[in-house]
């Protein structure tokens, strides 16, 4: 389970969070709703540590990783998937070397069996035979399925996607969250998903959060979705017509 | 006021804080040594030519120059002293590494600066990597291995210029030439190149690695990234270059009279 106690993050002396509370249980798909800048990706940063909180304490498996020293924070990050809003695969790797550069950097496996991993993964996201590829030989939908491949190369316990969707077609909008789906029930991940795509929320996410003001001001299933009488993720939700479709 | 001499004492201590996590990295595995040879290749053997041009255009400009005004007083047979020493002692590292800033500095700027805006530096992070080690240690180390290296050999081929100009212009016997040079240079002047050489390239590579890792503004940002490592580069090897010689004339005290 990851924990994020009174949160408080600012940038330039604006506040994006403010003394926010999360919790991200084992086995859901935690969809973290809200409009653009509202400090959605910010969460994801600040669970990984890639940035640093004001005040607040954040506990992975039970470890306050905060005052955590670089080194054990490196194997807490080793825990976590993450599939970045542009993929951020490596330009100057192949899709080969993307996949394979976290087993090499951190174990001793040798180099048929990452091989074979690289293999499977491509196969589950529907890559096949793209491992000489480079990222910009591939569309945006090919390099976010690739960056998947990649986050869960390690067999992490939990995977971030920040933004699956955004960019995508309908159509390629859907076969990512069909893999995000899939990836929770074959990998047995616990995933969070940051988005503003209703459609791709209600899709895939088991448990559904809505930042606003800096805070988590909605937090529950898709049932207490459509009851909610929160006014911002009322107004959210109106505007993408969502009752209309489910 | 106060706000701004703030900001900039934060990229000052900002900056030497990568500089000694980037030389921490280069004593602990691993050691990513393929890296460092690629990063060799590139300083160093795709720098060569460009080196070589300027070096020997360098050294034949300076014996055209000095060799008309030494007519004058009849010291023309000093243009192989004059050469060797402007070219060991300051020519050959401060131009070698103005070239290699505009290569080297200007590329990893830009390529980290990419990294930054596409996130494939946090990617690298959220992967238990240490960015620094893997992307500015591996830099510097060869830089400090590949520009001391290019220094040497742009001594020696803008001598070879000189030497060149003195021959068909001034009429100067190449042995001479040769032999004034082997009077003037002492074991400490070449010290001096290599000391140099080694100085500017932690400034190239770490001043590039750092306006590439703090690149703000997306894209743009990478240009404004790429213009500032060489600006800081070049600002910093001229102004460095003089601390640098004054200390090492007064540690090898001999040096100060021309050997």
């Amino acid at each position: 389970m990851i924990e994020l106690r009174g949160i408080s993050k600012s940038f330039d002396g604006v506040p994006v969070l403010d003394d926010l509370d999360l919790k991200i249980h084992d086995g859901d798909t935690l969809v973290i709703m809200g409009k653009s800048g509202c400090g959605k990706s910010v969460t994801l940063k600040l669970i990984l540590r890639l940035i640093l909180p004001e005040f607040g304490e954040i506990f992975v498996d039970g470890v306050e990783t905060m005052s955590l020293p670089e080194r054990q924070m490196m194997d807490v990050r080793k825990k976590i998937g993450m599939l970045f809003q542009g993929g951020a695969l490596f330009d100057s790797m192949t899709v080969w070397q993307n996949l394979a550069y976290q087993m090499l950097e951190h174990t001793d496996v040798s180099v048929p069996v990452i091989d074979q991993k690289i293999t499977e993964l491509l196969h589950f996201v529907g890559m096949d035979g793209s491992q000489e590829k480079y990222p910009n030989e591939l569309s945006g939908g090919m390099q976010k399925r690739v960056a998947l491949a990649r986050a869960l190369i390690m067999t992490p316990d939990y995977v971030f996607f920040d933004e699956p969707t955004t960019g995508l077609d309908p159509v390629t909008a859907g076969k990512i969250n069909r893999l995000i789906i899939r990836t929770r029930e074959e990998f047995g991940v616990t995933s969070v998903v940051v988005t503003h795509d209703i459609v791709s929320a209600l899709t895939v996410g088991t448990r559904f959060a809505f930042l606003d003001s800096g805070k988590i001001s909605f937090y529950g299933l898709k049932q207490n979705l459509r009851e909610t009488d929160n006014p911002a993720l009322r107004e959210f939700l109106k505007d993408a017509s969502w009752q209309e479709r489910y | 006021m106060l706000e701004i001499i703030r900001k900039q004492l934060v990229k000052v201590y900002d900056y030497f804080t990568l500089v000694a996590k980037a030389f921490k990295g280069l004593f602990y595995p691993p050691f990513y040594m393929s890296d460092v040879l690629l990063h060799m290749e590139y300083i160093g053997v795709q720098s060569l030519p460009i080196v070589l041009l300027t070096s020997v255009f360098v050294g034949m400009i300076l014996a055209y120059q000095s060799g008309f005004a030494m007519a004058v007083f009849g010291a023309k047979m000093y243009i192989g002293t004059l050469v060797s020493l402007s070219l060991v002692r300051e020519l050959g590292p401060v131009l070698a590494a103005v070239v290699v800033t505009g290569r080297i500095g200007a590329g990893s700027a830009a390529e980290l600066g990419s990294m930054v805006v596409t996130e494939q530096i946090s990617a690298m992070r959220s992967m238990g990597t240490d960015p620094i080690k893997k992307l500015v240690s591996t830099r510097l180390l060869a830089g400090i291995i590949m520009i001391p290296m290019l220094v040497l050999i742009a001594d020696l081929m803008g001598i070879l210029g000189g030497g060149f100009v003195a021959y068909y212009t001034f009429g100067l016997a190449p042995t001479f030439y040769k032999k004034t040079i082997i009077q003037t240079l002492v074991v400490g002047d070449i010290l001096m190149s290599f000391i140099k050489a080694v100085f500017f390239a932690i400034l190239i590579m770490t001043l590039g690695c750092y306006a590439g890792l703090h690149v703000e503004g997306g894209t743009t940002g990478v240009g404004r990234a790429t213009t500032r490592a060489v600006v800081l580069s070049i600002v910093s090897i001229l102004i460095s270059d003089y601390f640098v010689t004054v200390i090492l004339l007064k540690m090898l005290p001999g040096l100060a009279y021309g050997g």
